[in-house]
């Protein structure tokens, strides 16, 4: 398939030097040729993985990834970037979902894109940092090269009507909301228009892994976002094991995917009782919570640890699991996703908490294809992405599953589809134990240089994530790209014109997770 | 909503109770202990697995520093190590703690929560507090939206310098007495996070800290120990 793709870039663009390998098309292009091949392949279907930008001293390059949605096969196309110019062009006029990795970029590695609609205050605040810090940067290494310069900062405001203003809301909010602020433009009752200011959780973990093992590494991965821990902790791994080339023994490639949809059937839950706790809809809340604590101790009895941390090693799983146990885990999901089921018909027979979640934060499937909306948010819209099924990774393509979607786009397509999500991770994890080689789950993990991209289909949606490292096994470059970055983009779009007390409703089923999109 | 009442009804109590004494890993992953070990060679070793020195080798002792320790799980099925399986983790973060506060709120506390960069686990156990399993309400501590009405300031995550101002913005609001928790590894010490460019050692480097909650991320039920050690509903030396 990939071929016919390189046959044709050939055709299009004879100067360039076009390889394949291992299912990606690489190419060293001209940052002119950029925005006409970003333009190429978005007319293709194709979809921003991640863009990763990287200084040594060597030089800065920056990596542009885009996967194909209707076979297997990525694209990997690197530009070299002039150390004192630092500048490029922006893929956002032809590409939406660019936008936030170049104002990370520009933010982290002071590189300007040209024509860019906004740069300036995203991961750095800029009341509390001068822009051109460039933090990602080598010469930056401890708290003193990053000073602070307090100032005066005050919300943009697009709105110009009479009464006009712009309500906040956070960074502290709500009973155990994580930290965010909102920022609400309003006119009264109903909200225009809402922007969400984050990076308030920001923990540098891309900066912090730089010079730590990739064992270590590990540890940031898992700890990204502690609700998904298999999720992002598998794209690391994946990435580390191609990038050293550490085969995986076939029993420990069904495990991770017996763990990943352990950990997405518990993810889901969770969502599912923050949806109920946004409607006030106190029942269905305790009966979820219960159900979500028993998931808890199923993870916790079977692998020592309530949210599957320590779980995964490079090359394959920290310990084996003999086959009694995970026959007794797959008994108990099963018995609790019969709790479920009723839960679910209550719930889509309970007029009052329909009419709070039916209309509410819709995003069509235009706007989620535009934005590259991923994960559950994109399949309610009736975008089918999904990293297992569109580009198959570990043991993906040898297990049977649906991707369940909806059109409808709302609060309430959102809700179904986590439930029937529950329905195919628990049928995925029969398979899997059904079917479960013997062996082991390690392999030798020899150290080497390296550097190569790693994917998962994380609870939130797709996990992309780059890794470089030494001969000695510590990590150069560490880039980490999980699924809220990417639909944290979005959240305008399912917030234009709603009433403020929507604003939790709407955050609830739009599952984002602020402490995955800061790092 | 008469069909939710019945629902709720006909589900029962699922309440259980407050264990005394050691649990599964179903409810908690537990914490490795201070352990003497049969070498010098076997200390160094499980000290050298440790990817945040938590356990430091002093002899043929593992000495292990509970806050440190980020549940890697990698000395766990290591020979010898020892580990912990009671909940009452919570302990005094240093000479200067403050002492509980007074026996009036020993039936009504008010806990504040701050995420200060928490990765999202720390504040899932703690809000399995409100599930019907631990039942926070009965043992008299609610959670409250608002620090001017909290007597307790609740926090996660190791204290980014992005949070710093809101963080001592809440500290600030609170009316006296107050306590503050620091609930979680990030919290204690840093965790993985910190100290680095953009995280603190813990957020005892920002604000006073009373109680400290190893563990990440502590089970709830170490939450709730340290939520009525705090309030005086229990009694134990906390200072180490």
């Amino acid at each position: 398939m990939l071929n016919a793709v390189v046959e044709h870039l050939r055709t299009i663009w004879p100067d360039v030097t076009w390889r394949e390998q291992h299912q990606t098309i690489y190419a060293d292009v001209d940052p002119q040729y950029l925005r006409a091949m970003a333009k190429y392949f978005r007319a293709q279907q194709w979809r921003i993985g991640t863009i990763v930008a990287r200084e040594n001293e060597r030089g800065l390059d920056v990596r542009y990834f885009f996967y194909a949605t209707s076979h297997p096969g990525w694209l990997e196309l690197r530009v070299e970037v002039d150390s004192n110019e630092r500048k490029l062009p922006s893929l956002t006029n032809v590409a939406i979902a660019a936008d936030w990795f170049e104002r990370e970029i520009e933010d982290l590695f002071s590189v300007r894109f040209s024509d860019h609609p906004r740069l300036g205050d995203f991961v750095l605040h800029n009341d509390r940092w001068p822009e051109d810090l460039g933090l990602m940067r080598p010469q930056v290494q401890s708290a003193a090269d990053v000073p602070e310069q307090v100032r005066a900062w005050r919300p943009k405001r697009v709105l110009e009507e009479e009464g006009a203003f712009v309500m906040t809301v956070g960074p502290v909010y709500s009973g155990d909301a994580e930290s965010a602020l909102f920022l609400l433009e309003t006119v009264g009752e109903d909200v225009v228009r809402a922007v969400p200011r984050l990076f308030f959780k920001y923990r540098a973990i891309e900066k912090i892994a730089e010079g730590r093992t990739i064992h270590d590494v590990l540890l940031l991965a898992e700890r990204c976002n502690g609700t998904s821990a298999i999720g992002n902790g598998l794209a690391y791994c994946q990435a580390v094991e191609r990038a050293v080339d550490i085969p995986l023994p076939a029993r420990a490639a069904l495990l991770r995917v017996f763990f990943a949809e352990l950990e997405r059937v518990r993810h889901h839950m969770t969502s599912i009782r923050e949806i109920c706790a946004s409607t006030a809809l106190q029942v269905a809340e305790s009966q979820a919570l219960w159900i979500e604590e028993q998931l808890l101790r199923i993870s916790g009895e079977l692998t020592g640890h309530r949210y599957l941390f320590g779980v995964l090693a490079i090359g394959g799983l920290m310990t084996d699991y003999d086959r009694g146990t995970l026959d007794n885990a797959v008994a108990e999901v099963s018995a609790l996703m019969a709790q479920v089921e009723p839960l679910r018909k209550a719930l889509e027979s309970a007029s009052s908490f329909l009419d709070r979640i039916e209309q509410v934060g819709i995003v069509s499937g235009e706007s989620a294809r535009t934005f590259e909306i991923v994960g559950p948010f994109a399949r309610a819209s009736g975008v089918a992405a999904d990293m297992r099924a569109v580009q198959p990774y570990g043991a993906y393509a040898d297990v049977l599953f649906d991707v369940p979607t909806e059109t409808e786009g709302d609060g309430y397509a959102r809700l179904r589809v986590l439930f029937s999500e529950m329905v195919q991770s628990l049928r995925i994890m029969r398979g899997v134990v059904a079917d479960l080689p013997s062996g082991s789950v390690t392999s030798d993990v020899r150290v080497g240089a390296g550097s190569a991209l790693g994917w998962s289909e994380a609870p939130r949606g797709a996990s992309v994530q780059w890794v470089e490292c030494d001969a000695q096994g510590l990590v150069l470059r560490y880039r980490l790209t999980p699924p809220s970055f990417r639909n944290w983009h979005g959240f305008h779009v399912a917030t234009e014109d709603f009433a403020f007390q929507d604003l939790p409703i709407v955050l609830a089923t739009l599952d984002l997770s602020v402490a995955e999109n800061d790092r | 909503m008469k069909n939710w009442f019945l629902r709720g009804l006909a589900a029962g109590i699922r309440t259980e109770r407050l264990p005394d004494g050691n649990v599964s890993t179903a409810l908690s992953p537990g914490l490795p202990k201070t352990t003497e070990h049969a070498s010098e060679e076997q200390a160094k070793a499980l000290a050298a697995v440790c990817p945040t020195d938590a356990i430091r080798a002093v002899g043929s002792i593992g000495e292990v520093d509970e806050d440190r320790c980020v549940l890697c799980m990698r000395c766990k099925g290591r020979d010898g190590q020892r580990w912990r399986r009671d909940v009452t983790w919570a302990h005094a973060a240093n000479a200067n703690s403050q002492d509980p506060l007074e026996s009036s709120f020993r039936k009504s506390l008010h806990v504040r929560i701050i995420d200060a960069g928490d990765c999202g686990s720390c504040l899932n156990e703690v809000a399995q507090l409100n599930g019907p399993s631990y039942n926070l309400h009965r043992v008299g501590v609610f959670i409250t939206p608002t620090p001017r009405q909290a007597d307790v300031l609740l926090v996660v995550g190791p204290a980014t310098r992005q949070m710093r101002d809101a963080l001592v913005a809440a500290y600030e609001a609170m009316p006296e007495p107050k306590r503050v928790v620091a609930v979680g590894a990030c919290a204690a010490s840093g965790g993985v996070f910190g100290p680095s460019l953009m995280s603190a050692a813990g957020v005892g480097e920002i604000i006073p800290v009373d109680l400290v909650v190893p563990g990440c991320p502590p089970p709830p039920h170490a939450i709730i120990d340290a939520l009525r050690l705090v309030c005086g509903q229990t009694k134990r030396a906390v200072h180490k």
